[in-house]
């Protein structure tokens, strides 16, 4: 653990452990919002910060936290950022914000962020707690991206509708490919068939490039 | 746990609880002004499908006049009256008010009136009613609520504002009775309370929002 480097550190959130794809956190906001790319991207934002911010928070006051106590600081940090990061969202994102709605907030309760804290950030430094953070951070909004364009193609017929919402500016349409889509896909079934085909797509990589990396091996072997 | 660790804990909790209060403080302070523009403009955007047709200047909110409960508008919470002016004239007035007796809770219903009394447009702010039946009363699951568009007190008579069921001039929703009713009810007593406070209504002082 002690040579790993930051990219390590960045590519075990992104892929290898990553928090919605292996371990299966956090997937209530995850099969909620992501009814199209846009929420998907804000809702990921989000989290992103609040995971880098309260891994560097619980990460520096680590030597000083005692056992006993160490849950209700976790919930502390975490709910302040959360409230920091809807308040920011509400000043700068406001129609972001309103389609959110709830789980702006909610985002107190993703346990993929606490589980960080307790597992990563308490007892590693504040460099290699921010790295986890923020690879955690982006493999998270990766799958919502994934997860959000995806329903968003079956269920509207459209590529990136309303990114107005995150640059400002008009309201835009989108890419309109197919007026109207498969209902299906925007509801909430559409959401587990979504993260099934996306957990099914890692697995069946990672099949493969095990396969590979062993047949390559056994080729220098011989 | 000894007592030196229990005190330990509580000033480190004591410690860590007075720095996030200052951070989400903070936070606050920077972008409070941002959030109340935002709210402000979102506000007076949402007021717009209601003024279907009125050509005015500046800005509705600016001449909101809360009327304090009891009044005789429907509801029995305060109602917000915005006026709108146009080159100093009173052109027509929204009225946000609640129909106290939907079927799953109170409707708050947005109404805009002309200074004649017509009818410029309705929509429902907010409500509980039973989804793909009562919720037909949002103009984004129906054309419900555009029937009212251009009708006034004496068009149909008042005794008319009903649903076709109670013997009125409106249609129903299928499915839903006790939903449609009561909006029509609040609007046929608000455009009741209309008539009868017309200019004491448009020469009132706007009510003053700061703290």
């Amino acid at each position: 653990m002690s040579s790993e480097t930051f990219i390590d550190r960045l590519g075990t959130g992104l892929w290898r452990d990553n928090p919605g794809l292996v371990q299966l956190l956090g997937l209530c906001p995850l099969l909620a919002v992501t009814s199209t790319f846009v929420n998907g991207l804000g809702l990921g934002i989000a989290t992103l910060a609040v995971l880098a911010a309260s891994n560097v928070l619980v990460s520096a006051t680590r030597r000083w936290i005692l056992n006993e106590i160490r849950i209700p600081i976790y919930v502390l940090i975490i709910a302040s950022l959360v409230t920091c990061v809807e308040l920011i969202f509400k000043a700068w994102f406001p129609s972001l914000d309103r389609s959110l709605g709830i789980f702006i907030p909610l985002i107190v309760t993703n346990c993929a962020i606490v589980a960080r804290a307790e597992v990563y950030a308490s007892r590693n430094s504040v460099a290699k707690s921010l790295a986890d953070g923020i690879g955690m951070g982006l493999g998270f909004t990766l799958l919502l991206m994934a997860v959000g364009a995806f329903r968003e193609l079956i269920g509207h017929g459209t590529i990136l509708q309303r990114m107005d919402m995150l640059t400002g500016g008009e309201a835009m349409p989108g890419l309109v490919l197919v007026d109207g889509g498969w209902l299906l896909a925007i509801l909430p079934p559409g959401a587990f068939f979504a993260l099934a085909l996306a957990v099914a797509a890692k697995n069946a990589l990672d099949r493969r490039r095990r396969v590979v990396t062993g047949a390559t091996l056994r080729r220098s072997l011989k | 746990m000894s007592n030196g660790r229990v005190i330990k804990a509580g000033m480190t909790l004591a410690t860590i609880a007075a720095i996030c209060t200052a951070l989400v403080a903070a936070t606050w302070h920077l972008t409070r002004d941002r959030i109340a523009a935002n709210e402000q403009a979102w506000l007076e955007q949402s007021l717009q499908p209601a003024l279907a047709g009125v050509f005015f200047e500046g800005s509705v909110t600016e001449s909101m006049l809360v009327i304090e409960a009891p009044h005789d508008l429907p509801g029995n919470d305060d109602a917000i009256v915005y006026r709108v002016y146009s080159g100093g004239e009173a052109v027509a007035a929204l009225f946000a008010v609640t129909a106290p007796d939907g079927y799953a809770g109170p409707i708050r219903i947005l109404l805009g009136v002309r200074v004649d009394g017509t009818v410029t447009g309705v929509r429902i702010l907010e409500h509980r009613e039973t989804p793909g039946l009562g919720d037909r009363i949002e103009s984004s699951r129906s054309d419900w609520v555009y029937q009212f568009d251009g009708r006034s007190l004496g068009d149909p008579a008042v005794a008319r504002w009903k649903l076709k069921t109670d013997g009125g001039e409106f249609d129903q929703l299928s499915g839903a009775s006790i939903t449609p009713r009561a909006v029509i009810k609040a609007m046929r007593e608000t455009l009741l309370y209309f008539e009868a406070n017309r200019d004491a209504l448009f020469t009132a002082p706007a009510t003053r929002t700061d703290e």
